[in-house]
């Protein structure tokens, strides 16, 4: 301003403390002319998109979205972001859908046999399991000893086929064990704990593994009624096999002595389960989604024959 | 002829306040104010019901640990969002909530929609330490909500607080049988304020939510809100484009 000559610009005729002034620089053209731009661009959009209020209801403009929905019936709507996500999700359908039909219609042994839709279950499959399984399973499946079981492992607790996987991932499942400690004393309960710790190979103290036996295949504990004779458990009601040496409850592995490993196993005798409770996936999967996942589960490693 | 001078405002500091308040608040009117009269604003849909007494104490810890800062309760209509969390959220779902808690940033994922997706106990050891169940995740460590009891002394005050900004929790008979005609009675029971405390500790009892009947800890309460997060309306019940007209 310093370099213009200070009379060449209007001012807006303000004066004050006697000599203060503003001037008065019009806005430059090809701004005024951007302003102007954007008012025909807001009609424009008027016309095109919902925009104005009336009364109870609002102008919907002229831009209409088509798209089919879950009963096949074909609607139209003026343009508005619901209407457009059934529109996306048609078309990605539409995309997926060969794969997905494919995967309806194969037996799961068809479909580990085809490159192409093992290759498909395997991208679709880690993402739906990373949104909705990982949390709990972790990332690579490999669970968390204490709280989720390992689904790489080849020890299933409700059965490891195809089909079983598939039914625990739609219906859920409830864990439950009884807390012995209602009914066994305390010497019971430490037998007991020896016994299981030696079914899997611990080292345990053999009068107290003999007495547990006693315990295991009697009718005061009865242990036998839900985890077999063989103690190799029943995948039918989902009881644990206790001779495989791998642990979902009692954290044996990480314990560094005998003593702390029969100790843990004494624990879940003595206080039950009321957990290991897995959410039913039906609501919120497709039926497709749920088969696709089971063969991705079956994939990682610990699937049964 | 009247002769505006630019002049009256700018030597009127008072006058130029209100003019600054009329032009900031015609923004505001035009975008906000006629959704209160469009009828489409609120869908019509079944299911949704106020929270719980045990639900609503948990949504004010909730509020108070500041969840909301991290994670949004707003799915939108889009693709991704639709196949992570689910339906989109509907307007109705969010009636009851004041305020609500839409939040405005992800730091966490959305929430509308994590109401039995997992189980409860997942719920109380990810609150107790988010790391040792999600490795990567970056959410802070909240071990008080399973050590410290709920105070659920004044729940039929904070009630009654709602009940005065609409939210239909019943005080007379009268609003009992309308809750009753609206909600059923399992639920109406629920929502009656008197028996606010009774309902509270029943529903901790029964749900388990942290694992020790023992006692009404905070995480109870927590994990009781969580679980109920998104899953009042049945969308099984409606063509998946039912919301579509309402837009």
């Amino acid at each position: 301003m310093s370099q213009q000559k200070p009379h060449s610009v209007q001012t807006t005729g303000h004066v004050w403390d006697d000599d203060l002034q503003e001037y008065s620089n019009p806005l430059p053209a090809w701004w005024l002319m951007g302003f102007y731009a954007t008012v025909v661009m807001s009609i424009i959009y008027w016309m095109i998109y919902p925009a104005w209020p009336v009364g109870k209801h609002f102008t919907t403009g002229f831009n209409t979205v088509k798209y089919v929905n879950d009963k096949g019936a074909e609607k139209s709507w003026h343009w508005n972001t619901r209407a457009q996500l059934m529109k996306d999700m048609n078309d990605a359908e539409q995309m997926q859908k060969p794969y997905f039909d494919k995967v309806t219609a194969a037996s799961f042994e068809q479909i580990s046999k085809d490159p192409e839709l093992t290759s498909f279950i395997n991208s679709a499959g880690k993402a739906i399991f990373s949104d909705n399984c990982a949390p709990c399973h972790q990332a690579g499946g490999q669970g968390k000893v204490g709280f989720f079981p390992n689904l790489t492992d080849d020890d299933w607790l409700y059965g490891g086929t195809h089909e079983k996987i598939q039914e625990t991932i739609a219906k859920g499942r409830n864990g439950y064990m009884p807390a012995f400690k209602e009914v066994l004393n305390n010497d019971q309960l430490d037998n007991l704990a020896n016994y299981v710790a030696s079914l899997s190979g611990e080292k345990a103290d053999a009068a107290k593994v003999k007495a547990g036996d006693a315990l295991f295949h009697g009718d005061a504990a009865a242990c036998y009624y839900c985890h077999d004779n063989s103690g190799k458990g029943r995948q039918v009601i989902g009881s644990a096999n206790l001779t495989d040496k791998i642990w979902l409850w009692a954290d044996v592995p990480s314990q560094d002595s005998d003593e702390k490993k029969v100790e843990v196993i004494r624990q879940v005798i003595a206080n039950g389960l009321n957990r290991g409770v897995m959410p039913a996936w039906e609501t919120r999967l497709k039926p497709e989604q749920i088969k696709l996942l089971s063969a991705y589960v079956y994939g990682l490693g610990g699937g049964a024959k | 002829m009247f002769n505006f001078k630019h002049e009256w405002i700018e030597k009127n500091v008072g006058l130029m306040l209100i003019a600054t308040m009329i032009a900031i608040s015609i923004g505001g009117l035009v975008e906000i104010a006629p959704l209160f009269f469009i009828k489409e604003t609120v869908e019509k849909v079944d299911g949704v019901r106020p929270y719980t007494p045990l639900e609503s104490r948990g949504r004010d810890i909730y509020v108070r640990e500041g969840c909301y800062l991290c994670h949004s309760q707003m799915i939108r209509p889009f693709r991704d969002e639709a196949l992570r969390y689910g339906h989109y959220s509907l307007a109705a779902e969010s009636k009851y909530d004041h305020p609500f808690q839409w939040g405005s940033k992800r730091t966490g994922p959305d929430l509308a929609r994590v109401g039995k997706k997992y189980s409860n106990e997942w719920h109380v050891q990810h609150l107790n330490d988010p790391k040792s169940m999600v490795p990567p995740s970056v959410m802070p460590r909240y071990p008080w909500l399973l050590t410290t009891a709920l105070d659920y002394s004044d729940v039929a005050e904070r009630l009654k607080a709602l009940r005065q900004v609409g939210v239909p929790y019943s005080l007379t008979q009268g609003e009992y049988d309308r809750n009753v005609k609206d909600f059923g009675a399992d639920v109406a029971k629920m929502l009656h304020i008197p028996d606010a405390q009774k309902n509270l500790i029943a529903q901790a009892q029964a749900g388990n939510f942290d694992g020790d009947r023992s006692n009404v800890s905070e995480m109870d309460a927590v994990v009781a809100y969580l679980q109920v997060l998104g899953t009042m309306v049945d969308f099984s019940k409606y063509d998946n484009d039912e919301f579509v007209k309402f837009r």
